[in-house]
């Protein structure tokens, strides 16, 4: 939450995390029911927050397999920000990119199916935009760093399409326990080849 | 009392242009606000207190434009913050560079010493582990020689399958030469299964292996979905599962090769750039500075490192 208020310093806009996986089904009921019930919670709070710091909020996953009560809260929590656009917040929540890529493969193909069935398209193809369009993630630009906690090196299904020209950096420190410094000394890293990695996307844009 | 309300005028000025300065800083500065809050207050401070009676003499002696001397004084003070917040920030830099030289300088020491056989731990490494190793090079550094001695050590390892990627497709037009040079090794077929096999297998793969082979899987997927004619979301669900959409990019050109466990990214940055994306959910990515300046010890730390990784995949 605090991290929020750095990003926003610092001139951070666009910030995603990564709440709850859908790989993270997998683990005991239990645990997953704690797991939703804290978020609930959470929810609360942030509203709170991005409203004090005017930040535009997106939940970003297949949140048809949230609670209908988390999901209500998320839509809630969706339109009460959309005004705002100091910054944006993305929330990864039920997501993994995996099944984002397949969402926007499966939107792209039946607006392509509606687009022939009204003769508006000639062309028979789904073009890599209209796939790209159709992802999660549109609503942000792709990310310049990703940081990954717990000194752990893989991406772990997060954001695999988005980060190709991305810095990963990963950190020994655990996500509760970060704090400015840590963000600081990876925006720096960064900093060290920001010419490079935005050569390497000016020259994607350009094929 | 003049002293009094001028310097209460002052403080009063003084904290306006702290709040007013943050929008003329220039926004490449992402550090800035902090250093610059700093900065200025301490700056700030000692400046007014240290010219009060400077400044109230000039006030008695000249009565004319006060306005216009404190406007020109706080856009002095303003460039001097500036100048002063650059050599801080460059400062930091040199610093972080000094950092990473001396940490370079230790992992030489630590690959020199591997190499020799001299660190115990790395002396047995648990290779089984590593089913697919990828690489991925900076075009522009990609040096065959340099690649083929890379492949050499990894045959030496006992590496049974790699493969080799690069942005551009460098790597893929010189595949024959490559697989001549080296004859440890054939080429990744599509039905092969990672079993043990006498010769490395090579597989060459390039950017237009990673987004477009999923735009064309998509036709494929289409293809399929206009086919099935019926619109019941059940059929959509049918057909856009992980598996069909693993079957799709098996049929399109570049789309196939199995799942990575390692991928070692040789270039400038720590970026994976642009390795197909719907292989590399759960593979560890290290990163090993570039290609001209690859050592032995720091190949066999890196694998290493990923045999003690332990994976949870959600769980």
């Amino acid at each position: 939450m605090v991290m929020l208020l750095y990003c926003q310093e610092l001139g951070v806009k666009y910030i995603t995390a990564y709440a709850f996986s859908i790989d993270n089904f997998k683990r005991k009921p239990e645990e997953v029911e704690s797991l939703m019930a804290s978020m609930l919670e959470k929810f609360h709070l942030l509203d709170i927050l991005v409203k004090r710091l005017a930040v535009r909020v997106h939940f970003v996953g297949n949140l048809e397999l949230l609670s209908n009560e988390l999901r209500a809260s998320a839509m809630e929590l969706t339109e009460a920000t959309a005004a705002y656009s100091k910054s944006v917040l993305t929330i990864c929540i039920a997501y993994t990119s995996r099944d984002e890529i397949l969402h926007a493969v499966r939107e792209s193909c039946e607006q392509k199916r509606i687009d022939l069935e009204f003769d508006n398209d000639d062309d028979n193809e789904i073009k890599l935009m209209k796939v790209e369009k159709n992802m999660y993630m549109a609503v942000a630009p792709d990310p310049d760093i990703i940081i990954r906690t717990g000194g752990e090196n893989r991406l772990s299904n997060f954001l695999l399409w988005q980060s190709c020209w991305s810095h990963l950096h990963s950190m020994w420190v655990l996500w509760p326990e970060i704090g400015v410094w840590n963000l600081v000394f990876a925006i720096l890293n960064f900093q060290r080849n920001k010419t490079y990695h935005l050569e390497m996307r000016k020259k994607e844009k350009e094929l | 009392m003049f002293f009094i309300s001028s310097f209460l005028h002052v403080s009063v000025h003084q904290v306006t242009v702290f709040k007013l300065l943050p929008l003329y800083f220039p926004s490449s500065f992402p550090i800035s606000k902090i250093y610059f809050n700093l900065f200025f207050f301490f700056f700030s401070f000692s400046f007014f207190n240290f010219s009060k009676p400077l400044f109230s003499r000039l006030c008695l002696n000249r009565s004319m434009d006060f306005a216009k001397l404190k406007r020109m004084l706080y856009y002095w003070i303003h460039q001097i913050v500036n100048i002063l917040l650059r050599l801080t920030w460059h400062l930091l830099h040199v610093t972080i560079h000094l950092f990473y030289f001396a940490i370079n300088i230790a992992n030489a020491l630590e690959s020199h010493l591997i190499s020799k056989g001299l660190l115990r731990r790395y002396k047995s490494l648990h290779i089984s582990k590593l089913q697919y190793l990828a690489i991925v090079i900076e075009s522009e550094d990609c040096r065959t020689s340099n690649v083929i001695e890379l492949l050499q050590w990894l045959a030496d390892l006992g590496v049974k399958h790699v493969c080799l990627y690069d942005k551009e497709g460098i790597l893929k037009k010189s595949k024959d030469f490559i697989l001549e040079k080296f004859d440890g090794a054939t080429l990744f077929q599509e039905n092969d299964v990672l079993l043990d096999q006498p010769l490395m297998t090579l597989e060459f793969a390039s950017f237009s292996d990673g987004k477009e082979a999923v735009a064309k899987a998509a036709n494929v997927l289409f293809m399929k979905y206009l086919k099935s004619g019926s619109t019941s979301s059940y059929q959509g669900e049918q057909i856009f599962t992980e598996s069909q959409m693993g079957e799709a990019l098996k049929t399109v050109v570049g789309g196939n090769g199995p799942e990575p466990d390692l991928l070692l990214v040789y270039g400038p940055a720590r970026c994976h750039l642009g390795f197909p994306a719907w292989r590399i959910r759960y593979t560890e990515i290290q990163h090993m500075g570039p290609l001209k300046s690859m050592k032995y010890g720091s190949l066999i730390k890196a694998i290493y490192k990923f045999t003690m990784v332990q994976q949870n995949y959600g769980k």
